[in-house]
């Protein structure tokens, strides 16, 4: 299952980046939500792929039993979901209200500001 | 426990949240953001004394033991950073009482201003990579906001360049941390420093993800090659917002570079340290260079942002004591001048009109006070004696001689003649030629000049920064002091670990 999920995260950056090159902005918007559902499914991966009991440490352990998967890299993730969440609905609006401010969504053209 | 550590970020938060409970009242806002401003810089200077006289400071929130919970760290270095950003922080605020334009101010740039503030704050404490990480975002997501507020189209395309390029490196920056987790497995700086360092981990697996850390970190700091949405970005949004972002944003990322490569990653010095140093020498080079090509104010001062960035990891990649202190010392020095030469940017502005140095001229036959405001930190800036400028920039090729890195010695030297000779294109074409004849008709739409007081508030920041780059200079023997000592903290990371980890090296 990891090997699996390992094609998936390189097929994720791979695209993610690869949209991120593109001249038009709707693209580069994906490209980076692409790149972000990458790196939050490495870290989940990364907390191992284990299903079993809850990672709760019995009263007389110093911790859980066996078959169990690390529960701080999900905790990771929850927050970088929510961040992920917040930059991606700013970028969008950031990405219209200049698609409305220059009319195309060219990237090349956007060049107002090489001027001084 | 140690409450002044907690301040720093919780003073910013509380005037952010009353600055949001003030909103319709602009009057009410600039009054509580100036009264927070100086809070924080008190704050931070009690920290400062208190860290310098009572050693590394912790504080682990929520009272989990040290690798579990999220620790706030205070060494030297970390505390001298948020007393910098109180500074700084105060003068923008008196600055922007003039300099801001009203429909700004009414749609929410004082309390973004604060979170700014809070996130920078937060980044320079956290002792933990993950809360590092959320800290960058909080800073990121209020500098997005500053940067395109106000909606001309010149800042939202420089937006979009800062908030693209921006979100790859957090992207970057957040894998490195899985992977380090999984690796290390923890988080937290002083457990890594150690687990990383203590031989069951393969090097090459260390420097492979410090790697992964060094470009994260260098898109935020804008080290070569990765600086061009810098100079493409930091000139389009008002100048208090240029200045609060050269002044610290960048340096957050230099301090992140610094605080892993002095901490965590110290399994290949020979090969990481050295390659930094070769990265500080391009980015001198690359930064200068692209500033003398500049006619534009603005946009020439951000090339020297990038230009600066690279003596700072010079003394990094030297990583000798007396090559960390001049960073340290550096960095204290370059935040105060450069912030203070986009104030003076800002100050032309408004008695000119233009921030274009062709448009630009007389400016030293009208105003001769604010030329001489220009003129010390930009002299400074270039290293001229007995400005703050020299001391740092001694120190740091004094540490090269010793090393025997004579390379970039020579760069550094011929990089500041290359600044010195852009401040005086500065020099000469904005103050002291006459001001060309096809400006007369432009000139009929500039804002009249201010009150004296909207002036005062305007000038007062640029004193108060020019007579600190003075002080620095002449009296510079006890903040040097400081600067060692904090340096000397830096290369002792047992020190670091045992006040995080307590009982348990």
């Amino acid at each position: 299952m990891e090997v699996v999920l390992a094609f998936v995260i390189g097929g994720l950056y791979a695209a993610g980046l690869f949209m991120m090159m593109r001249r038009s902005m709707v693209k580069v918007i994906m490209g980076l939500a692409l790149l972000g559902y990458a790196s939050n499914l490495l870290i989940f991966t990364v907390g191992r792929l284990t299903r079993g009991s809850s990672p709760l440490i019995p009263a007389d352990a110093a911790q859980p039993a066996a078959p169990f998967a690390d529960p701080l890299p999900q905790a990771l993730i929850l927050t970088a979901i929510v961040i992920g969440f917040g930059v991606q609905a700013f970028a969008l609006v950031l990405f219209k209200r200049t698609y409305q401010s220059v009319g195309t969504d060219d990237l090349d053209s956007i060049r107002a500001t090489e001027k001084s | 426990m140690n409450g002044l550590l907690i301040l720093p970020i919780l003073i910013p938060l509380m005037t952010a949240i009353a600055l949001v409970l003030a909103w319709n009242h602009r009057a009410i806002q600039r009054r509580i953001s100036v009264a927070g401003a100086l809070i924080l810089f008190l704050a931070a200077i009690g920290l400062l004394t208190s860290v310098s006289s009572d050693g590394i400071a912790v504080v682990q929130i929520g009272d989990w033991p040290a690798p579990f919970g999220i620790t706030l760290v205070a060494d030297l270095f970390s505390a001298v950073m948020v007393t910098m950003t109180g500074l700084m922080g105060l003068a923008v605020a008196v600055y922007s009482l003039s300099s801001m334009d009203a429909p700004r101010e009414s749609f929410g740039y004082y309390p973004l201003f604060h979170v700014l503030l809070m996130g920078v704050n937060g980044a320079f404490l956290t002792g933990d990579m993950f809360n590092l990480y959320v800290w960058f975002e909080v800073m990121l997501i209020a500098s997005f906001v500053l940067m395109a507020l106000g909606g001309e189209r010149v800042q939202l395309e420089g937006a979009i360049k800062y908030v693209t390029i921006n979100l790859v490196s957090s992207a970057l920056f957040l894998t490195a941390i899985g992977i380090l987790y999984s690796v290390a497995g923890t988080l937290n700086m002083a457990d890594l420093a150690q687990r990383l360092n203590s031989g069951d981990v393969d090097p090459g697996m260390v420097t492979a993800l410090s790697m992964m850390f060094l470009i994260a970190f260098g898109i935020k700091a804008a080290v070569f090659p990765l600086f061009f949405w810098l100079p493409a970005s930091y000139h389009t949004p008002p100048v208090a917002v240029t200045a609060i972002f050269s002044g610290l944003l960048t340096k957050v990322g230099v301090y992140s570079l610094i605080r892993v490569f002095t901490l965590i990653f110290l399994r290949d010095v020979d090969y990481t340290h050295t390659l930094i140093l070769v990265i500080a020498g391009f980015t001198m080079v690359t930064g200068v260079l692209g500033a003398v090509a500049q006619t534009g104010f603005r946009r020439l001062l951000s090339f020297h942002i990038v230009s600066q960035i690279g003596y700072l990891l010079m003394g990094l990649g030297l990583f000798t004591e007396l090559a960390l202190a001049g960073t340290v010392f550096f960095m204290v020095h370059v935040i105060i001048a450069k912030s203070a030469l986009f104030l003076v940017s800002g100050a032309v502005y408004q008695i000119a009109g233009t921030y274009d140095l062709k448009k630009l001229g007389g400016l030293y036959k009208s105003h001769v006070g604010l030329s001489m405001m220009f003129l010390l930190p930009a002299l400074s800036l270039a290293g001229i004696p007995p400005l703050s400028g020299f001391w740092a920039k001694l120190t740091l090729v004094r540490a090269g001689l010793e090393t025997e890195e004579y390379a970039i010695v020579a760069v550094a030297l011929g990089v500041s003649i290359l600044t010195l000779f852009s401040m005086m294109k500065i020099w000469a074409e904005a103050f002291w030629k006459d001001r060309p004849e096809s400006d007369e008709a432009a000139s009929d739409g500039l804002p009249e000049l201010r009150t004296s007081q909207a002036w005062l508030a305007l000038v007062a920041p640029i004193i108060a920064l020019g007579a600190l780059t003075i002080v620095l200079g002449i009296a510079a023997e006890p903040f040097f002091v400081l600067a060692r000592d904090a340096a000397r903290q830096l290369l002792d990371p047992a020190s670091y670990i045992q006040a995080v980890l307590g009982g348990t090296p």
